[in-house]
Protein backbone atom coordinates (compact mmCIF):
# COMPACT_ATOMS: atom_id res chain seq x y z
CA UNK A 1 0.00 0.00 0.00
CA UNK A 2 1.17 3.68 -0.57
CA UNK A 3 2.86 4.19 2.85
CA UNK A 4 4.66 1.27 3.03
CA UNK A 5 6.39 2.51 -0.28
CA UNK A 6 9.52 3.52 -0.84
CA UNK A 7 10.15 7.12 -1.97
CA UNK A 8 12.48 7.58 -4.45
CA UNK A 9 14.57 11.08 -3.67
CA UNK A 10 16.01 12.31 -7.05
CA UNK A 11 19.72 13.59 -6.01
CA UNK A 12 20.46 16.09 -9.51
CA UNK A 13 23.62 18.33 -7.69
CA UNK A 14 20.63 20.63 -6.89
CA UNK A 15 21.34 20.81 -2.85
CA UNK A 16 19.38 20.08 -0.13
CA UNK A 17 18.59 16.27 -0.65
CA UNK A 18 19.69 15.73 2.47
CA UNK A 19 16.62 17.88 4.66
CA UNK A 20 14.01 16.15 2.30
CA UNK A 21 15.37 12.62 3.46
CA UNK A 22 15.50 13.54 7.26
CA UNK A 23 12.45 14.88 6.94
CA UNK A 24 11.09 11.70 5.08
CA UNK A 25 12.51 9.65 8.29
CA UNK A 26 10.97 12.30 10.71
CA UNK A 27 7.72 11.30 9.28
CA UNK A 28 8.09 7.78 9.26
CA UNK A 29 8.91 7.03 5.15
CA UNK A 30 11.20 4.99 4.02
CA UNK A 31 13.32 7.02 1.31
CA UNK A 32 16.33 6.43 -0.91
CA UNK A 33 18.29 9.25 -2.45
CA UNK A 34 19.55 8.36 -6.01
CA UNK A 35 20.81 10.41 -8.81
CA UNK A 36 20.88 6.85 -11.43
CA UNK A 37 17.45 7.33 -14.22
CA UNK A 38 17.57 3.26 -13.83
CA UNK A 39 16.40 3.40 -10.19
CA UNK A 40 14.10 6.26 -11.14
CA UNK A 41 12.84 4.72 -13.58
CA UNK A 42 11.60 1.70 -11.52
CA UNK A 43 10.23 4.13 -8.27
CA UNK A 44 7.32 3.80 -6.55
CA UNK A 45 7.25 7.38 -5.57
CA UNK A 46 9.37 10.38 -6.28
CA UNK A 47 10.38 13.72 -4.45
CA UNK A 48 11.90 15.96 -6.80
CA UNK A 49 13.55 18.53 -4.88
CA UNK A 50 16.30 20.97 -5.34
CA UNK A 51 17.21 24.41 -4.98
CA UNK A 52 19.43 26.54 -7.14
CA UNK A 53 18.93 28.11 -10.41
CA UNK A 54 16.83 26.31 -13.40
CA UNK A 55 19.76 25.88 -16.17
CA UNK A 56 22.10 24.03 -14.30
CA UNK A 57 19.58 21.75 -12.84
CA UNK A 58 18.48 21.68 -16.62
CA UNK A 59 21.60 20.86 -17.95
CA UNK A 60 22.57 18.17 -15.46
CA UNK A 61 19.34 16.50 -15.99
CA UNK A 62 19.63 16.16 -19.39
CA UNK A 63 23.36 14.96 -19.20
CA UNK A 64 22.48 11.99 -17.11
CA UNK A 65 19.44 11.30 -18.65
CA UNK A 66 17.34 11.80 -15.13
CA UNK A 67 14.85 13.90 -17.69
CA UNK A 68 13.73 11.27 -19.55
CA UNK A 69 13.69 8.89 -16.37
CA UNK A 70 11.50 11.52 -15.06
CA UNK A 71 9.25 11.94 -17.79
CA UNK A 72 8.46 8.49 -18.37
CA UNK A 73 7.80 7.68 -14.49
CA UNK A 74 5.51 10.48 -14.80
CA UNK A 75 4.15 9.19 -17.94
CA UNK A 76 3.54 5.96 -15.80
CA UNK A 77 1.34 7.19 -13.43
CA UNK A 78 4.09 7.29 -10.50
CA UNK A 79 2.57 9.85 -7.82
CA UNK A 80 5.68 13.29 -8.02
CA UNK A 81 6.23 15.87 -5.60
CA UNK A 82 7.80 18.70 -7.04
CA UNK A 83 10.34 21.12 -4.13
CA UNK A 84 11.08 24.71 -4.87
CA UNK A 85 13.11 24.25 -8.43
CA UNK A 86 11.17 20.92 -8.97
CA UNK A 87 7.60 23.02 -8.95
CA UNK A 88 9.77 25.19 -11.92
CA UNK A 89 11.04 23.12 -14.19
CA UNK A 90 8.35 20.75 -14.97
CA UNK A 91 6.86 23.19 -16.89
CA UNK A 92 7.49 24.04 -20.63
CA UNK A 93 10.14 26.77 -19.58
CA UNK A 94 11.85 29.43 -17.37
CA UNK A 95 13.03 33.02 -17.45
CA UNK A 96 15.64 32.19 -15.62
CA UNK A 97 17.55 30.85 -18.98
CA UNK A 98 16.85 29.72 -22.48
CA UNK A 99 16.51 26.09 -22.20
CA UNK A 100 13.68 24.12 -22.44
CA UNK A 101 12.07 22.47 -19.14
CA UNK A 102 10.46 18.93 -18.50
CA UNK A 103 7.31 20.24 -19.58
CA UNK A 104 5.02 17.78 -17.81
CA UNK A 105 2.70 20.69 -16.99
CA UNK A 106 1.72 23.47 -19.72
CA UNK A 107 2.94 26.93 -18.39
CA UNK A 108 6.58 29.03 -18.10
CA UNK A 109 8.37 30.19 -15.08
CA UNK A 110 8.79 34.03 -14.31
CA UNK A 111 10.38 36.50 -12.32
CA UNK A 112 8.99 38.13 -10.05
CA UNK A 113 8.43 41.67 -11.21
CA UNK A 114 7.21 44.35 -7.93
CA UNK A 115 7.00 48.20 -8.49
CA UNK A 116 7.23 48.22 -4.50
CA UNK A 117 10.24 48.68 -3.57
CA UNK A 118 9.38 47.36 0.23
CA UNK A 119 8.99 43.92 -1.66
CA UNK A 120 12.51 41.85 -1.33
CA UNK A 121 13.54 39.67 -3.71
CA UNK A 122 14.66 37.00 -3.43
CA UNK A 123 10.91 35.86 -1.93
CA UNK A 124 12.51 34.63 1.70
CA UNK A 125 10.39 33.71 4.67
CA UNK A 126 7.65 32.62 6.38
CA UNK A 127 4.26 32.72 4.13
CA UNK A 128 0.89 32.05 3.94
CA UNK A 129 -0.45 29.92 1.79
CA UNK A 130 -4.14 29.89 0.38
CA UNK A 131 -5.61 26.48 -1.07
CA UNK A 132 -7.53 27.70 -4.17
CA UNK A 133 -9.00 24.09 -5.09
CA UNK A 134 -9.19 20.77 -2.76
CA UNK A 135 -6.22 18.48 -3.30
CA UNK A 136 -4.97 15.27 -1.31
CA UNK A 137 -2.00 16.71 -0.20
CA UNK A 138 -3.99 20.15 1.02
CA UNK A 139 -6.04 18.41 3.42
CA UNK A 140 -6.30 20.29 6.57
CA UNK A 141 -4.58 23.46 5.37
CA UNK A 142 -6.37 26.54 6.84
CA UNK A 143 -6.34 29.74 7.02
CA UNK A 144 -3.38 31.69 8.38
CA UNK A 145 -1.31 28.27 7.55
CA UNK A 146 2.52 29.17 6.55
CA UNK A 147 5.27 27.58 4.61
CA UNK A 148 9.17 28.72 4.48
CA UNK A 149 9.92 30.33 1.10
CA UNK A 150 13.15 31.10 -0.96
CA UNK A 151 12.60 31.99 -4.52
CA UNK A 152 13.16 34.12 -7.19
CA UNK A 153 11.06 32.80 -9.79
CA UNK A 154 7.55 31.40 -9.34
CA UNK A 155 5.69 28.49 -11.56
CA UNK A 156 3.10 30.09 -13.73
CA UNK A 157 0.54 27.52 -15.30
CA UNK A 158 -1.18 28.31 -18.54
CA UNK A 159 -4.52 26.56 -17.25
CA UNK A 160 -5.60 28.00 -13.72
CA UNK A 161 -7.22 24.72 -12.83
CA UNK A 162 -3.27 23.41 -12.34
CA UNK A 163 -2.80 26.14 -9.50
CA UNK A 164 -3.89 24.45 -6.28
CA UNK A 165 -2.62 27.54 -3.77
CA UNK A 166 -1.30 30.57 -3.83
CA UNK A 167 0.80 33.09 -1.81
CA UNK A 168 1.14 37.05 -2.11
CA UNK A 169 4.19 38.90 -2.47
CA UNK A 170 3.41 42.08 -4.00
CA UNK A 171 0.99 40.04 -6.51
CA UNK A 172 -0.50 36.84 -5.87
CA UNK A 173 1.92 33.60 -7.23
CA UNK A 174 1.21 29.92 -7.40
CA UNK A 175 2.58 28.34 -4.71
CA UNK A 176 1.42 24.71 -5.62
CA UNK A 177 0.40 23.02 -8.46
CA UNK A 178 -1.23 19.69 -9.36
CA UNK A 179 -1.65 18.25 -12.52
CA UNK A 180 -2.68 14.61 -12.41
CA UNK A 181 0.03 12.27 -10.74
CA UNK A 182 2.51 15.39 -10.31
CA UNK A 183 2.25 18.15 -7.42
CA UNK A 184 4.46 20.39 -6.53
CA UNK A 185 5.28 23.18 -4.49
CA UNK A 186 7.15 26.14 -4.61
CA UNK A 187 8.03 26.34 -1.06
CA UNK A 188 10.10 23.93 1.28
CA UNK A 189 7.57 21.44 2.95
CA UNK A 190 10.69 20.30 4.77
CA UNK A 191 11.64 23.08 6.39
CA UNK A 192 8.12 24.41 7.53
CA UNK A 193 7.38 22.88 10.35
CA UNK A 194 4.94 20.79 11.57
CA UNK A 195 2.63 21.98 8.49
CA UNK A 196 5.49 20.81 5.72
CA UNK A 197 6.01 17.27 7.74
CA UNK A 198 1.74 16.43 7.37
CA UNK A 199 2.12 17.43 3.70
CA UNK A 200 4.80 15.09 3.19
CA UNK A 201 3.04 12.77 5.42
CA UNK A 202 0.11 12.77 3.19
CA UNK A 203 2.31 12.58 0.17
CA UNK A 204 3.21 8.90 1.54
CA UNK A 205 -0.04 8.16 1.67
CA UNK A 206 -1.05 9.53 -1.98
CA UNK A 207 -1.51 7.46 -4.80
CA UNK A 208 -1.67 9.74 -7.54
CA UNK A 209 -4.97 10.64 -8.12
CA UNK B 1 2.79 39.06 2.76
CA UNK B 2 6.01 37.66 4.45
CA UNK B 3 5.95 37.40 8.32
CA UNK B 4 8.02 39.41 10.67
CA UNK B 5 10.74 36.24 11.90
CA UNK B 6 11.53 35.72 15.38
CA UNK B 7 15.13 34.41 15.54
CA UNK B 8 16.70 33.03 18.51
CA UNK B 9 20.36 32.27 18.94
CA UNK B 10 22.35 29.97 20.62
CA UNK B 11 25.46 30.33 21.54
CA UNK B 12 27.54 26.75 21.46
CA UNK B 13 30.56 25.97 23.10
CA UNK B 14 31.88 22.28 22.63
CA UNK B 15 28.26 21.07 22.00
CA UNK B 16 26.61 22.97 24.49
CA UNK B 17 24.57 25.95 24.72
CA UNK B 18 25.90 29.13 25.81
CA UNK B 19 24.82 32.60 26.52
CA UNK B 20 26.99 35.79 27.20
CA UNK B 21 26.85 38.90 28.25
CA UNK B 22 28.42 41.64 26.94
CA UNK B 23 30.58 39.23 25.13
CA UNK B 24 32.50 38.12 28.32
CA UNK B 25 32.09 35.98 31.30
CA UNK B 26 29.98 33.20 29.58
CA UNK B 27 28.56 29.85 30.99
CA UNK B 28 27.28 27.27 30.22
CA UNK B 29 23.27 26.56 30.52
CA UNK B 30 22.28 23.00 28.65
CA UNK B 31 21.96 20.99 26.02
CA UNK B 32 21.80 23.03 22.33
CA UNK B 33 20.21 20.17 20.53
CA UNK B 34 17.12 19.31 22.75
CA UNK B 35 16.88 23.76 23.64
CA UNK B 36 16.50 23.71 20.12
CA UNK B 37 14.05 21.13 19.38
CA UNK B 38 12.13 22.65 22.34
CA UNK B 39 12.16 26.24 20.73
CA UNK B 40 11.19 24.58 17.34
CA UNK B 41 8.15 23.35 18.35
CA UNK B 42 7.13 26.19 20.91
CA UNK B 43 7.03 28.18 17.43
CA UNK B 44 10.81 30.05 16.41
CA UNK B 45 10.86 30.72 12.94
CA UNK B 46 14.45 30.91 12.38
CA UNK B 47 17.33 29.55 14.99
CA UNK B 48 21.14 31.31 14.51
CA UNK B 49 23.96 28.41 16.00
CA UNK B 50 27.06 30.56 17.19
CA UNK B 51 30.06 28.42 17.45
CA UNK B 52 32.40 30.84 20.16
CA UNK B 53 34.88 28.49 20.73
CA UNK B 54 35.14 28.63 16.76
CA UNK B 55 38.61 26.84 16.50
CA UNK B 56 39.92 24.86 13.81
CA UNK B 57 40.04 21.48 16.15
CA UNK B 58 36.39 21.97 16.89
CA UNK B 59 35.18 22.38 13.35
CA UNK B 60 34.22 18.68 12.91
CA UNK B 61 32.31 17.91 16.36
CA UNK B 62 30.43 21.55 14.81
CA UNK B 63 29.41 19.36 11.66
CA UNK B 64 28.34 16.50 13.66
CA UNK B 65 25.89 19.12 15.89
CA UNK B 66 24.55 20.70 12.74
CA UNK B 67 23.92 17.18 11.41
CA UNK B 68 22.36 16.23 14.58
CA UNK B 69 20.57 19.42 14.80
CA UNK B 70 19.09 18.87 11.38
CA UNK B 71 17.74 15.59 12.12
CA UNK B 72 15.33 17.41 14.99
CA UNK B 73 14.05 20.30 13.82
CA UNK B 74 12.28 20.93 10.16
CA UNK B 75 12.34 25.18 10.00
CA UNK B 76 15.74 26.86 8.76
CA UNK B 77 18.34 27.52 11.19
CA UNK B 78 21.91 29.18 10.06
CA UNK B 79 25.49 28.66 11.76
CA UNK B 80 27.99 30.99 12.40
CA UNK B 81 31.66 31.47 14.10
CA UNK B 82 34.96 30.79 12.54
CA UNK B 83 33.86 30.29 9.17
CA UNK B 84 36.79 31.41 6.99
CA UNK B 85 36.37 29.57 3.47
CA UNK B 86 33.97 28.14 0.95
CA UNK B 87 35.19 24.56 2.34
CA UNK B 88 33.77 25.52 6.24
CA UNK B 89 30.80 27.54 4.61
CA UNK B 90 30.03 24.94 1.96
CA UNK B 91 30.26 21.76 4.89
CA UNK B 92 27.72 23.33 7.15
CA UNK B 93 25.39 23.54 4.51
CA UNK B 94 25.86 19.96 3.13
CA UNK B 95 25.47 19.28 6.64
CA UNK B 96 21.88 20.59 6.81
CA UNK B 97 22.49 24.45 7.81
CA UNK B 98 20.36 26.65 5.61
CA UNK B 99 22.29 29.69 6.09
CA UNK B 100 25.77 30.41 7.15
CA UNK B 101 26.86 32.98 8.58
CA UNK B 102 30.14 35.23 8.29
CA UNK B 103 31.85 38.51 10.25
CA UNK B 104 35.52 38.42 11.36
CA UNK B 105 36.71 36.42 8.53
CA UNK B 106 34.74 38.99 6.18
CA UNK B 107 36.17 42.17 7.47
CA UNK B 108 39.89 40.43 7.17
CA UNK B 109 38.91 39.93 3.62
CA UNK B 110 35.91 40.69 1.93
CA UNK B 111 35.81 38.87 -1.19
CA UNK B 112 35.22 35.32 1.18
CA UNK B 113 31.26 36.87 1.30
CA UNK B 114 31.09 36.79 -2.61
CA UNK B 115 33.20 33.77 -2.82
CA UNK B 116 30.78 31.68 -0.28
CA UNK B 117 27.19 33.59 -1.92
CA UNK B 118 28.68 31.97 -5.48
CA UNK B 119 28.66 28.72 -3.79
CA UNK B 120 25.80 28.46 -1.94
CA UNK B 121 24.02 31.60 -3.16
CA UNK B 122 23.21 35.13 -1.57
CA UNK B 123 19.99 33.66 -0.14
CA UNK B 124 22.07 31.12 2.51
CA UNK B 125 25.16 34.09 3.16
CA UNK B 126 24.49 35.92 6.19
CA UNK B 127 26.87 39.27 7.30
CA UNK B 128 26.60 39.35 10.71
CA UNK B 129 28.14 42.48 12.02
CA UNK B 130 29.34 43.41 15.78
CA UNK B 131 28.53 47.51 15.82
CA UNK B 132 29.75 49.62 18.91
CA UNK B 133 28.59 53.28 19.19
CA UNK B 134 31.25 56.03 18.88
CA UNK B 135 31.97 59.18 18.22
CA UNK B 136 31.90 60.16 14.54
CA UNK B 137 35.11 60.82 12.08
CA UNK B 138 36.06 61.08 8.77
CA UNK B 139 36.59 57.23 8.74
CA UNK B 140 33.17 57.06 10.82
CA UNK B 141 30.34 59.04 9.74
CA UNK B 142 28.04 57.00 10.83
CA UNK B 143 28.85 57.04 14.28
CA UNK B 144 28.80 53.59 14.30
CA UNK B 145 31.88 50.87 14.28
CA UNK B 146 32.53 47.18 12.96
CA UNK B 147 34.48 45.31 15.63
CA UNK B 148 35.57 42.05 15.64
CA UNK B 149 36.53 38.79 17.36
CA UNK B 150 33.61 38.77 19.81
CA UNK B 151 33.11 42.44 19.88
CA UNK B 152 36.55 43.26 21.20
CA UNK B 153 38.83 44.88 18.48
CA UNK B 154 38.25 47.67 16.86
CA UNK B 155 38.36 47.76 12.99
CA UNK B 156 37.80 51.60 11.79
CA UNK B 157 35.44 50.48 9.35
CA UNK B 158 31.81 52.48 9.86
CA UNK B 159 28.84 50.01 9.89
CA UNK B 160 26.83 51.46 7.22
CA UNK B 161 29.41 51.47 4.84
CA UNK B 162 29.77 48.00 5.59
CA UNK B 163 26.47 46.97 5.50
CA UNK B 164 25.93 48.36 2.06
CA UNK B 165 29.32 46.45 0.79
CA UNK B 166 28.46 43.16 2.17
CA UNK B 167 24.96 43.56 0.39
CA UNK B 168 26.73 44.30 -2.78
CA UNK B 169 29.17 41.81 -2.23
CA UNK B 170 26.10 39.55 -2.02
CA UNK B 171 24.93 38.33 1.68
CA UNK B 172 21.77 38.04 1.19
CA UNK B 173 20.71 38.93 4.60
CA UNK B 174 22.66 41.39 7.21
CA UNK B 175 22.48 40.38 11.51
CA UNK B 176 23.11 44.00 12.77
CA UNK B 177 24.40 43.03 16.64
CA UNK B 178 24.59 45.90 18.77
CA UNK B 179 27.80 45.52 21.70
CA UNK B 180 26.24 48.44 23.70
CA UNK B 181 22.23 46.87 24.01
CA UNK B 182 23.78 43.21 23.82
CA UNK B 183 22.82 41.72 27.20
CA UNK B 184 21.74 45.18 28.70
CA UNK B 185 17.91 44.19 28.19
CA UNK B 186 17.48 47.31 27.78
CA UNK B 187 16.17 46.87 24.04
CA UNK B 188 17.58 47.04 20.66
CA UNK B 189 19.67 49.73 19.03
CA UNK B 190 16.53 50.95 17.02
CA UNK B 191 18.42 53.86 15.71
CA UNK B 192 21.67 51.45 14.47
CA UNK B 193 18.79 49.00 13.20
CA UNK B 194 16.83 51.45 11.24
CA UNK B 195 19.87 53.39 9.59
CA UNK B 196 21.19 50.22 7.98
CA UNK B 197 17.66 48.52 7.29
CA UNK B 198 16.85 51.88 5.15
CA UNK B 199 20.22 51.58 3.44
CA UNK B 200 20.02 48.27 1.90
CA UNK B 201 17.32 46.22 0.40
CA UNK B 202 18.06 42.83 1.98
CA UNK B 203 16.46 41.22 5.13
CA UNK B 204 18.14 42.64 8.57
CA UNK B 205 17.98 41.12 11.84
CA UNK B 206 18.47 43.10 14.78
CA UNK B 207 20.37 41.48 17.83
CA UNK B 208 21.24 42.41 20.90
CA UNK B 209 19.19 43.72 23.68
CA UNK B 210 16.04 42.44 23.78
CA UNK B 211 14.11 42.33 27.52
CA UNK B 212 10.22 42.55 26.79
CA UNK B 213 8.28 41.76 24.43
CA UNK B 214 7.56 45.38 23.49
CA UNK B 215 11.56 45.84 22.83
CA UNK B 216 10.69 43.13 19.37
CA UNK B 217 7.51 45.00 18.65
CA UNK B 218 9.46 48.53 18.68
CA UNK B 219 12.52 47.07 16.68
CA UNK B 220 10.19 45.50 13.88
CA UNK B 221 8.34 48.76 13.98
CA UNK B 222 10.65 52.01 13.99
CA UNK B 223 13.54 50.09 13.58
CA UNK B 224 12.60 48.85 10.04
CA UNK B 225 13.88 45.02 10.97
CA UNK B 226 12.67 42.19 9.37
CA UNK B 227 13.58 39.66 12.29
CA UNK B 228 13.90 39.84 15.99
CA UNK B 229 16.53 37.76 17.40
CA UNK B 230 16.02 36.78 20.86
CA UNK B 231 18.74 34.82 23.58
CA UNK B 232 18.59 35.43 27.61
CA UNK B 233 14.75 36.09 27.62
CA UNK B 234 13.94 32.61 26.08
CA UNK B 235 17.18 30.60 27.40
CA UNK B 236 16.44 32.04 30.92
CA UNK B 237 12.59 31.07 31.11
CA UNK B 238 11.23 34.90 30.88
CA UNK B 239 9.40 34.66 27.68
CA UNK B 240 8.71 31.36 25.51
CA UNK B 241 8.47 31.75 22.09
CA UNK B 242 4.50 31.57 22.45
CA UNK B 243 3.97 34.69 24.49
CA UNK B 244 6.62 36.53 22.70
CA UNK B 245 4.39 35.53 19.27
CA UNK B 246 1.14 36.33 20.94
CA UNK B 247 2.13 39.48 21.95
CA UNK B 248 3.26 40.94 18.91
CA UNK B 249 -0.02 39.24 16.78
CA UNK B 250 -1.89 41.17 19.19
CA UNK B 251 -0.38 44.26 18.48
CA UNK B 252 -0.95 43.86 15.29
CA UNK B 253 2.35 42.37 13.53
CA UNK B 254 2.20 39.79 10.84
CA UNK B 255 3.84 36.97 12.41
CA UNK B 256 3.48 32.68 11.90
CA UNK B 257 0.82 31.73 14.75
CA UNK B 258 -0.19 27.93 13.20
CA UNK B 259 2.72 25.98 13.95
Amino acid sequence: MGAGKVITIIDYNAGNIRSVLRACAEVGAGAVTTGDPALVSKANKIIFPGVGAAPSAMAYLQKTGLDVAIKNTFKAGIPVLGICIGAQIVLDSSEEGPQKCLGLVPGKTVRFRLNDKLLKIPHMGWNEVVVKQPHPLLDGIGAGDEFYFVHSFYPRPDNQQNVYAVANHGIDFCAALGYRNLFATQFHPEKSGRLGLELLERFTRWEGR
Amino acid sequence: MLSKRLVICLDVRGGKLAKSVKFVDTKDIGDPVARARRYYEDGVDELVFYDITASRENRDIMIDFVEEVASQIFIPFSVGGGIRSVADATRLRNAGAEKVNVNTAAVARQELISEIAGAIGSQSTILSMDVRRVTPTQDIPSGYEIVVNGGVTPTGIDALGWAVTGEKLGAGELVINSIDADGTKDGYALNLTRMIADAVSIPVIASGGAGKPEHLYDVLTAGHADAALVASIVHYGEYTCRQLKEYLHGRGIKVRMNY
